[in-house]
């Protein structure tokens, strides 16, 4: 079956196209430059001294926006990690939330407390997480684990993770456990082939995470992580084995991370410019549109207006974002307990 | 498994006779040492014994692949064969079993928790799949000393591969390629709970492959399999080919523990059914089918271990506990004051 | 005349055991998991039948995997269930402790009260019962350092009652510590109906006006036992049980301490940075001038734990008689 790109990323003679739509097919691209955008956006604020720290999610954008459109709002859900913001986008989060979060602004779903990128949202099913890696898997278990006993069947936990991730013990406890209990659940893994400054090599005696499924006793698939429609697929497939109950499923797809871990590393010192050019030459924003106008799914044009679109939008977020409140000091103190609750002093 | 009946020829992996029969040997000793110790708890002379029946003939072969004085043994709590195996005396078993002041620990540990430096046999807890990362640590310190020919040996049952540590020590292991064997003992049952509640598959061995591994399977009630197994991944260790993961399938016969009861849990058809396969008098049997142990030698052996076993607990039970004193000492370096 | 409400006598380990059963009766949304607790019922048969009445999938028999035991009941906390994980021995907890501290004591605070983590973590520790370095540990000063956690010492079967109750209920997560040396040495009434103790309250399970004596868990019965001794003397001493060393009821110590005027703490964790330190300091904070003694802590020996031979095991306790001791050199000072 053709894919949207060959694995080299060069556009396929026709587009398998998953029975997506067009103005699904054109959201995905929206949604993958928006994360573009407000990746650089934090980046850049981070440069323009207005903000202490930023994550690096760019080559990303293929897998993120290409899982969320797998994902069903309302039923699903999501317990992403800290490099995940297409998929927060893709699946409701909106700019402006991405924006209070950079900014620390007391009207961030966390109040200012965490980092940026560390979203959570009740309403659109995404879980709270830390910033310790793989510290959310188990809960994406427990969380399906509850969707399981209370038989509720069309629901499933997305959960997602890098490379690194998948070196921690609570992975593994955490894969066993769904697999003992065929538990309604998709790991994703986001392949970026770097964990900060360690390469796969010295991560894993083999370099593919989804090779792990066997000894778990699951369904293992590889995917190209830089192909939207390829993630969708594999994704898509995965999420609706979990709904109808047939258990999790362990998904790989291979991405790269174009800029350094966060706005504090230097990537610079642990990789060649060579290497990282190398995978540049493959970045899925540029392809996946160069596939949407040659499949006459995008003009030229309406990709330019939809570029226009985004950044105006990131522009007004940041704006709106960068006027509200910090939180206050005395909020230091809140939402520690549940109802009154006297510091000790 | 070899078949009831005279064998003329099997493979023996280049083991003597000597060493068959000093294998049988090993694996009488730890049936006696392991009875004995569920005896004197019943005799209420000590507190608690654990039970490693079922696993003599992977103890047994393991041991005899083990190179003393130039290997390391990380093994677990369920290892007393393993450890007579490489040298451990029964005297020394026994004083674990009575807490006595000349214990490797001092009386400190539970039963069966030695440590040995002599040996080359690690310290360990009764924290499961706390001691596979140890072990990894001490293959590491082999490998950046380049010292070829030297490999670690490390074991644990089913139940521990389900602990994150394992997962973190195992994938380390494979990155750097390092001299180490895990030998999975894999007796079905982590206490009470089966192995298929532990995980979604039936074979440990296959999880070798997720980390780039080589896996093994064997037939842990066949103790020259064992070895021959466990000799060919120590051999693999030693020459700089990296870890393997080899997994034995055995049985629990007893209850986990003295405290344990596992009729709460397993039926006794289960364990009578596996107790028809128990590995020592299938061994005795096939020594004697083989000719490589006469009846009369068989007899000799019995009373040998039998005698050893007595006097190895009269002397044990005869030595003074610790001081009350002693709870203070090796808590750090040198002279320590406690804080008061 | 008031009618006394119907009651039973149990053991500290009947009384966990039926509270447990009583909630899973009451919320189907509550679940058991941990190891052993299914087929085996619990290693101190807790759990005894729970899973033929209630089912594998609300008595779950997890892997050996104390990590993701506790982080598996955050997701079903955030999800909506109410997990009740149960580590086998304290001394086993240490590989969950991301999870507990990490994860669990931050997930409302961190969301900023979006999510939150009502969850109980239940674990036998202690010693007295030739449990040797890995099944006798104390872990509550591990512990008490973390602001977002709720911490339980009960010592009686109705403390048990009605502070798992609390616990369960509690919208935040909590730590239920039970000393296993009480399990079935400790034996009272306990009422019937459903009834919760406030979580930070303690209990002053004897009067006094010379000697303030706080402690918890096993020790909350052998200071008692030694306050009485001292009764026959004429010497008069209040003892507190903590109950919950996180929040701490810091006004039942200071209102005590301001009629005894001494302070003893005695705990079986070692001292060194121990719930006795925290009550040192705080009363010194709070009443140093009420004081008329130097403020004392009984704890046991600074060493990693006692070990398995008795000598060590008894040389690490402390008895009832040296308990005495120390609390009549205190009056007497």
């Amino acid at each position: 079956m053709a894919k949207a790109m060959t694995s080299t990323g060069e556009a396929a003679a026709t587009l398998e196209r998953y029975g997506l739509t067009d103005d699904q097919l054109r959201a995905i691209f929206r949604n993958m430059l928006l994360q573009r955008q407000l990746d650089n956006r934090g980046f850049q604020l981070n440069r323009q001294g207005k903000i202490p720290f930023a994550l690096g999610s760019e080559g990303h954008e293929a897998i993120q926006a290409g899982a969320a459109m797998a994902f069903k709002r309302g039923h699903d859900i999501l317990a992403p990690y800290y490099r995940d913001l297409g998929l927060a986008v893709g699946i409701g989060f909106t700019p402006l939330e991405v924006l209070l979060s950079l900014f620390a602004r007391a009207a961030d779903h966390n109040g200012g407390r965490q980092f940026p990128n560390h979203y959570s949202s009740r309403k659109i099913g995404m879980m709270s997480f830390s910033s310790i890696l793989a510290a959310q898997i188990p809960h994406a278990v427990g969380a399906a684990y509850a969707i399981a006993l209370r038989k509720e069947t069309g629901r499933a936990v997305l959960v997602t993770f890098g490379d690194g991730t998948t070196s921690e013990g609570e992975w593994h406890e955490s894969l066993n456990f769904a697999a003992v209990h065929k538990l309604p659940i998709v790991f994703l893994c986001e392949n970026n082939q770097w964990a900060i400054s360690t390469p796969l090599h010295q991560q894993m005696g083999q370099p593919h995470v989804y090779k792990r499924a066997e000894g778990y006793g699951l369904p293992g698939e590889s995917f190209n992580g830089f192909d939207p429609l390829a993630t969708y697929d594999a994704v898509r497939r995965a999420m609706e084995r979990a709904r109808s109950g047939s258990g999790p499923s362990l998904i790989e797809g291979t991405c790269y991370r174009f800029l350094s871990h966060s706005t504090d590393d230097d990537d610079r010192t642990y990789r060649t410019r060579e290497e990282v050019e190398k995978q540049r030459a493959m970045d899925p924003v540029p392809r996946f549109e160069k596939i949407l106008i040659e499949n006459s799914i995008l003009v030229a044009q309406d990709a330019d207006a939809l570029k226009k679109d985004v950044l105006r939008e990131t522009n007004e977020a940041t704006d709106a974002a960068e006027a509200m409140p910090f939180p206050e000091a005395k909020d230091l103190y809140t939402n520690l307990y549940e109802g009154a609750w006297e510091p000790w002093q | 498994m070899y078949a009831p009946r005279v064998v003329t020829h099997f493979e023996r992996f280049g083991l003597s006779d000597e060493q068959l029969r000093g294998m049988l040997h090993t694996m009488l000793m730890q049936r006696t040492l392991e009875n004995r110790g569920f005896q004197l708890n019943r005799q209420g002379k000590i507190p608690f014994a654990s039970a490693s029946e079922g696993h003599e003939a992977v103890q047994a072969g393991a041991a005899m692949a083990f190179e003393r004085g130039r290997d390391i043994l990380v093994p677990y709590y369920r290892d007393l064969g393993l450890d007579l195996g490489i040298g451990l005396t029964p005297y020394e078993v026994l004083l674990s079993l009575f807490a006595r002041a000349a214990d490797h620990s001092g009386g400190r540990q539970f039963p069966h928790h030695y440590a040995s430096k002599k040996l080359g046999r690690f310290t360990i807890s009764s924290i499961i799949a706390a001691q596979t990362a140890h072990a990894v640590g001490a293959a590491y310190a082999i490998k950046l000393r380049e010292e070829r020919g030297r490999a670690v040996l490390t074991t644990f049952g089913d139940g521990a591969t389900s602990e994150g540590e394992w997962h973190e020590a195992v994938n380390f292991a494979a990155i750097h390629k390092l001299p180490v064997v895990l030998l999975c003992e894999n007796n079905e049952w982590a206490i009470s709970t089966p192995q298929s509640k532990q995980m979604a598959v039936r074979d440990i061995y296959k999880k070798a492959a997720g980390y780039g591994i080589p896996g093994a399977l064997v037939d842990g009630f066949d103790p020259i399999a064992c070895y021959g197994a466990v000799r060919a991944a120590m051999q693999r260790a030693r020459s700089g080919d990296g870890p393997t993961l080899v997994e034995a399938k055995c049985y629990r016969f007893l209850s986990h523990t003295t405290d344990d009861d596992d009729r709460t849990y397993r039926t006794r058809e289960e364990v009578e059914e596996r107790r028809k396969d128990d590995p020592v008098p299938k061994f005795e049997r096939f020594l004697l089918e083989n000719a490589i142990l006469s009846s009369a030698d068989l007899e000799d052996l019995r009373a040998q271990v039998l005698a050893e076993a007595n006097d190895a607990t009269d002397r044990a039970e005869l030595m003074p506990y610790p001081l009350p004193s002693d709870l203070y000492a090796q808590v750090h370096a040198g002279p320590w004051e406690p804080w008061q | 005349m008031a009618v006394a409400s119907p009651s039973k006598v149990m053991t500290n380990v009947e009384a966990v055991r039926s509270t447990l059963y009583d909630a899973l009766k009451r919320d189907d949304k509550a679940v058991i998991l941990g190891e052993d607790v299914g087929n085996r019922g619990n290693v101190f048969l807790i759990t005894k039948g729970f899973i033929e009445e209630f089912g594998p999938e609300r008595i779950i028999d997890t892997p050996i995997a104390e990590a993701s035991i506790v982080g598996i009941a955050v997701g079903m906390a955030m999800e909506g269930l109410r997990p009740i994980a149960e580590i086998q021995f304290a001394d086993f907890i240490y590989p969950a402790f991301n999870q507990i501290v990490g994860e669990a004591a931050k997930t409302r605070y961190r969301s900023n009260g979006e999510y939150t983590c009502p969850m109980v973590i239940r674990t036998p520790y202690g010693g007295g019962v030739r449990g040797a370095l890995s099944h006798s540990v104390s872990v509550e000063a591990l512990f008490y350092h973390v602001p977002g956690l709720k911490i339980v010492v009960p010592s009686t079967p109705r403390d048990i009652k009605g502070l798992l109750n609390a616990a369960i209920e509690d919208p935040d997560p909590v730590l239920f510590l039970e000393h296993k040396r009480t399990y079935r040495l400790i034996k009272d009434d306990v009422p019937d109906e459903y009834f919760t103790i406030p979580i930070g309250k303690a209990n002053i399970t004897q009067e006094g006006t010379q000697l303030t004596v706080v402690s918890y868990g096993l020790y909350a019965h052998q200071s008692l036992e030694a306050a009485r001794k001292l009764q026959d003397e004429n010497l008069s001493v209040e003892v507190i049980d903590l109950r919950s060393v996180r929040p701490m009821d810091r006004n039942a110590i200071l209102d005590s301490v301001r009629k005894t005027h001494k302070l003893l703490i005695i705990h079986e964790d070692n001292k060194f940075g121990g719930v006795g330190a925290e009550i040192s300091a705080m009363v010194a904070e709070e009443a140093l001038f009420e004081l008329d003694a130097p403020i004392r802590r009984l704890c046991c020996p600074d060493v990693p734990a006692m070990g398995y031979a008795l000598p060590l095991e008894e040389e690490y306790m402390i008895s009832t008689d040296r308990m005495a001791e120390e609390m009549r050199a205190m009056v007497r000072f």
